[in-house]
């Protein structure tokens, strides 16, 4: 019906909503989502792009909560991570599985294979290789005993890495050091490390020339890239399915190599890569010819760099204030009344302060992720977040303030006939009010740092160009996010330490 | 500002702390105008007694009456507002100026002219206020923040004033400078005075009778001349030996 109609078709599209595009925080991630969001632009669709949410969690519960319409997932992570199984063996069993399990739990559909496979890459240097003549897992096992690992945190952990291959091929290194993705490569170029974990499609293998040993027990589960779509997609939007599903089968894993290599190593932009990629494959007309173009535009100075984001980095930096200024004034209103609450019932104070402050040893990610079943994504959950994390240093300088306000002066004052509120307004609060403001600082500016973290929840602000120049390992993107956040996080406490100073009755001694 | 004090009397007063009995049973009468010192070490009681007559501290059996008042039955802040209270660290408030600190009660009590009598009152007690009124407490000297205390504690013309070791803190030449204003004030105010003190010679050279306390209750309860001529217990004729005034 749509198909015979093309025209009429189009119109619908434009007046639907938008379709909510998210990726993952790495480089692979971010390409396949921006391949989709531009064809599915060529196609007439309107695209909210939502790039590097921090964690397969988010990203899913995200896509369930109907927050997102798709990213791109491997059918390994949803089996393991996220249905908690064993993989089966092969390739299209896998996915047999996530596809009917996942449409069957949650609705989400989950489109056919884009074409490659990234499963993890067990790589040593070349010469470690030749020396020790290692060309399987089972090799590795036997040398393991005199060799350091360098291996992601996530791997050591996970059933499906080091765990795992201990159990299955008895590898057990001399050593093994967490590494973070980033610098895991350069580690073992310098001989730093000799056995590192990679993926499969990373640009980076190819460009040290490492060897990938070949996992003669198929124990590495099948890793095959696919589009997940949402519940909404699945069931009213057959048409966006449609188009994403041009894309199954058409990428292999050559060709995604090669558009790694391009944005991790030759630092290409993502969305070049990703247009180039579409009109190669001849899925969108264009002239790459005029990309190339822009895309010299942006290898200019560090400075030329900066004054061509400057748009980009006004509307993060103004997202960010936001998410910093929403999240303070409810912590103030929130934290002032506690705390002086808690003065009044002294031996409840304990007990509550020590449970703001467990709300901030949960790490941010987890707080977050925990947010999208009831907030969604987006700035609401990054401004609850923020919010609870400000609480702790507002409601125990409030506290202990009010509290600890010149004894002498609260009991003379009280004994020659100021009731409790007149204490409070004329003698506590004052003599608190720098204590307390210094604990409105310090969480004005923890909120500027960890208002970043919003970002792995697409929320925006300075913490988008940090996470993405991270997963893309572009220096000058984390840069051009990172800078601008340090200053804010100065302007605050200069801005703040005025405030304070203002607020300071008159009479205290100012070295006090 | 001349005015007389009213009669203050505790009878049987009994308060506990926990297991420590910090009360056990006392009875005291002050007559009005005069000057009634309450003596004993730390932990005699003699802190809490005093606390008793403007409901800083509540007792849990017997009555405490402010002329002819029984205080169960006064509401403690507008009782408050009509007993001068002076404390050994003289407890001003370090963001208020001299003249605001002195004129406290009448301030809360909303009498419109707190700041005239903030300043008779320092006057009275040798601060002048057109030099001191407008300084912040940390400008004062040990003693000056004690007479700013005692102007506080008197800017509302009590009834009754309460004096919790006042001087006790201070070098003796400031401490002798300032009990004689004391002495000079109430030979003219004739309030009625409780003061607290350890220091058995303040008490004679400032009260007309003298309580003797130890634990929880009153050794012995006379006028300074008696007390000196007849100890009626070890305890007192120890403290008279110890203080040398015997």
């Amino acid at each position: 019906m749509l198909m015979s109609q093309p025209l009429v078709a189009q119109q619908e599209v434009q007046t639907s909503a938008p379709v909510v595009v998210a990726t993952k925080l790495f480089a692979e991630s971010y390409i396949l989502g921006e391949m989709f969001s531009q064809l599915l632009e060529a196609r007439g669709y309107v695209v909210d792009r939502r790039p590097g949410l921090g964690a397969t969690e988010i990203a899913f519960a995200a896509l369930r909560e109907g927050e997102i319409d798709v990213y791109p997932e491997y059918t390994g992570t949803g089996l393991l991570v996220l249905l908690g199984e064993d993989p089966p063996a092969t390739g299209p069993e896998a996915y047999r599985r996530v596809a009917d399990q996942f449409r069957a739990l949650w609705g989400v559909r989950w489109l056919p294979p884009l074409g490659f496979e990234n499963t993890y890459a067990i790589a040593v240097r070349a010469e470690t290789a030749d020396s020790l003549s290692l060309v399987t897992l089972s090799d590795l096992a036997r040398e393991a005993g005199g060799l350091t690992a360098g291996f992601s945190p996530d791997f050591i952990g996970r059933s499906d890495g080091l765990p795992g291959l201990a159990r299955v091929y008895g590898i057990a290194p001399r050593e093994v050091r967490p590494l973070l993705q980033a610098i895991k490569y350069q580690a073992l170029a310098a001989g730093e490390v000799d056995v590192i974990d990679g993926y499969a499609t990373d640009g980076q293998i190819a460009r040290y020339g490492f060897t990938v040993l070949e996992d003669d027990r198929t124990f590495f589960p099948p890793y095959d890239a696919a589009a997940v779509v949402g519940r909404d997609i699945a069931e009213n939007r057959p048409d966006v399915a449609g188009v994403l599903t041009e894309l199954s089968g058409r990428i292999d894993v050559g060709t995604i190599r090669d558009l790694n290599r391009r944005v991790e190593i030759d630092g290409e932009s993502v969305d070049f890569v990703a247009a180039s990629a579409l009109m190669s494959l001849g899925l969108v007309a264009g002239d790459v010819g005029e990309a190339v173009q822009e895309e010299r535009a942006r290898n200019a100075s560090f400075v030329a760099y900066l004054w061509g984001r400057r748009a980009s980095t006004l509307t993060e930096v103004r997202r960010h204030a936001l998410l910093v200024t929403l999240s303070l004034l409810a912590g103030l209103m929130v934290a002032i009344p506690l705390g002086l609450l808690l003065e009044r019932v002294r031996h409840a104070a304990e007990g509550v302060i020590r449970l703001v402050g467990l709300l901030q040893t949960i790490p941010s990610i987890a707080l977050l992720a925990f947010m999208i079943p009831i907030f969604g994504i987006g700035v609401t959950p990054a401004v609850v977040a923020l919010f609870l994390y400000s609480l702790l240093p507002m409601v125990r300088n409030t506290y202990t303030g009010v509290r600890d306000a010149d004894a002498a002066a609260v009991a003379s004052a009280e004994a020659l006939g100021m009731t409790p509120r007149q204490l409070l307004r004329y003698v506590r609060l004052p003599l608190a009010a720098p204590m307390i403001m210094a604990g409105v600082r310090t969480a004005a500016v923890i909120n500027v740092g960890t208002a970043t973290l919003a970002a792995f929840i697409g929320a925006g602000g300075l913490g988008d160009p940090i996470v993405a120049g991270l997963a893309l390992a572009d220096t000058r993107m984390i840069l051009s996010g990172a800078i601008p956040a340090a200053l804010l996080a100065l302007l605050v406490d200069t801005l703040l330490g005025r405030v304070e100073r203002a607020l300071a009755p008159e009479g205290l001694d100012p070295r006090a | 500002m001349n005015k007389t004090g009213v009669r203050i009397e505790a009878r049987d007063v009994f308060k506990r702390y926990g297991p420590v009995t910090a009360l056990a049973g006392v009875s005291l009468v002050v007559e009005p105008g005069s000057v009634t010192a309450l003596v004993g070490e730390s932990g005699s009681g003699k802190t809490t007694l005093l606390r008793c007559f403007n409901r800083m501290v509540e007792p849990e059996a017997g009555s405490i009456s402010v002329g002819g008042r029984d205080l169960s039955h006064v509401d403690p802040v507008a009782l408050r507002h009509g007993v001068g209270y002076v404390q050994q660290d003289g407890g001003l408030l370090p963001h208020w100026n001299t003249r605001r600190n002195a004129g406290m009660v009448p301030w809360l009590r909303g009498d419109p002219e707190f700041e005239r009598r903030a300043d008779e009152a320092l006057n009275l007690v040798g601060l002048p206020a057109n030099e001191f009124g407008a300084r912040w407490p940390r400008a004062l000297s040990g003693g000056q923040r004690q007479r700013a205390a005692l102007a506080r504690g008197l800017a509302g013309r009590p009834d009754i004033l309460l004096l919790d070791e006042p001087f006790g803190a201070l070098d003796a030449i400031t401490r002798v400078d300032i009990q004689r204003t004391f002495r000079a004030l109430q030979s003219e105010l004739r309030v009625t005075v409780i003061l607290v003190t350890h220091d058995l010679r303040e008490a004679f050279h400032l009260a007309d009778r003298v309580a003797v306390m130890k634990s929880g209750s009153i050794e012995q309860e006379a006028t300074v001349a008696e007390l000196q001529a007849r100890p009626t217990t070890d305890y007192v004729s120890e403290l008279l030996d110890k203080a040398g005034a015997a």
